[in-house]
């Protein structure tokens, strides 16, 4: 990992960047599965989107900021094409159930937490350093959380991706 | 056009959603497209009302009703000519096409030709699936020749259309591929392909989770492309030939004039054509 961000409000601008593309990413989520009347899993998609909203929020406050921060030319250098928060796009399937929702939510976490670790390691500045730790305790908390979320919910069968009425016939 | 946002002093990308949820499968790689447009507006800071967004048919093409700016969701396939109409008429206005590879390439494949020969000031993002969601999941033009599938046994056997390369040979000045995977560097080769001008075509591999769940491999495939942007179109031509389908980035960006805009004097008002039109 390089260097990243020099300076404490570079870095509180990634972290709210990384949050803002969360609550983006988890809300399509639960409007599609809305849409195909999974509202079981929409919902959780919804609350995670809350509760990465709240870390946005929390993070404008604590910075004074009214409106995010323009993001650097070239971007946020992310280790991944997305914010490490983020869960991938294609990762999601109409028929999945809160067990899978809440393993991708944990995998999300898990990521944020390394890279927020990474680069407390990597930072030659001690404000960023400080905050990157911070931070990544926050990280490891919602990793707990989810955790202890993932012992209430049943794990799936394993036909659950089969449809009575698929998309896709292959016979 | 969709619900108008109220005007802020910097427009963010949630500025160009409009309320209406898409209905795409969950995991297809529209989301993301349509993402990276309303980012690549906001990084323009392109007020709604001075954008349109036009398309034709399949899943993809409805995105102009998910955006708040001037939308019009034309017939399979026209989406390029009515596009090229309003950006002749209107020059003032940004014109986006969006739409698939069954409306660009086949039912539209004669107006892509053409859209890029004459090289208007167009940006036109297909988002190729290789394969007609829309429909069920029939062989599209981009489609490989030996895709098995229940409609096409043993695949068509039919070699798959190359769209960067005719798009090249056909005069386009501006092609790039985007991944749907990566939507921040999608939107900033959306936001070059607007800056361009004439017509710009921006290839998205952008999979159909539901009729080609394969293709959520493409992830592990999809790179930068080695070298920029050439101006040379034959340079260019061999590159595309050559490379694996899976090379990401802006490929050529030529510097032909584009089609000069002549909106000139309405001497007919709209009341006229529609008196044409009574039965």
């Amino acid at each position: 990992m390089s260097a990243g961000p020099r300076t404490l409000p570079e870095f509180m601008a990634q972290a709210l960047a990384m949050e803002l593309e969360a609550v983006d990413r988890y809300t399509e989520f639960a409007d599609a599965m809305e849409m195909h009347n999974n509202r079981e899993v929409a919902s959780l998609f919804r609350t995670m989107a809350q509760y990465e909203g709240k870390h946005a929020s929390q993070i404008m406050e604590q910075m004074g900021w009214t409106d995010a921060p323009k993001p650097p030319a070239g971007g946020f250098g992310w280790p991944d094409p997305e914010a490490p928060e983020t869960v991938p796009i294609d990762e999601v399937h109409y028929l999945m159930q809160p067990w899978h929702a809440l393993q991708l939510a944990l995998a999300a976490e898990l990521r944020a937490e390394a890279f927020f670790g990474e680069l407390a390691q990597a930072t030659t500045s001690e404000s960023v350093r400080r905050a990157a730790l911070e931070l990544q305790a926050e990280e490891h908390e919602h990793v707990e959380l989810v955790r202890a979320w993932l012992e209430k919910v049943p794990m799936p069968d394993g036909d659950w991706a089969t449809d009575p009425d698929p998309p896709r016939y292959l016979d | 056009m969709n619900d108008v946002a109220t005007p802020t002093a910097v427009l963010v990308a949630a500025n160009y959603k409009s309320g209406y949820k898409p209905i795409w499968c969950p995991g297809c790689g529209d989301f993301t497209v349509l993402s990276a447009i309303t980012k690549a507006l906001a990084a323009l800071q392109l007020p709604p009302h001075e954008v349109a967004v036009v398309s034709g048919i399949g899943c993809s093409s409805r995105i102009p009703a998910y955006t708040t700016c001037y939308g019009f969701h034309g017939v399979h396939g026209r989406a390029l000519a009515a596009a090229t109409g309003l950006k002749v008429a209107r020059p003032e206005l940004t014109v986006l096409v969006t739409g698939g590879d069954g409306d660009g390439y086949s039912i539209g494949g004669n107006h892509f030709m053409h859209a890029c020969r004459r090289n208007v000031d167009l940006t036109y993002i297909v988002m190729d699936n290789h394969v007609y969601g829309m429909t069920k999941g029939q062989a599209s033009p981009t489609t490989e020749p030996d895709w098995d599938n229940k409609l096409s046994p043993g695949g068509t056997g039919i070699r798959s259309f190359h769209p960067l390369v005719i798009a090249l040979a056909s005069g386009a000045s501006f092609v790039a591929r985007a991944f749907s995977g990566d939507p921040n560097g999608m939107a900033d080769i959306i936001a070059q392909g607007v800056r361009h001008p004439g017509f710009s075509f921006i290839e998205v591999l952008s999979p159909c989770v539901t009729f080609r769940p394969e293709q959520r491999e493409w992830k592990n495939h999809v790179h930068a492309a080695p070298v920029g942007p050439t101006d040379d179109a034959a340079r260019a031509a061999r590159r595309i030939m050559t490379d694996d389908g899976f090379n990401i980035g802006v490929l050529y960006a030529g510097d032909r004039a584009p089609y000069p805009a002549n909106p000139g004097t309405a001497t007919r008002v709209p009341a006229d054509f529609e008196a044409e039109f009574e039965l």
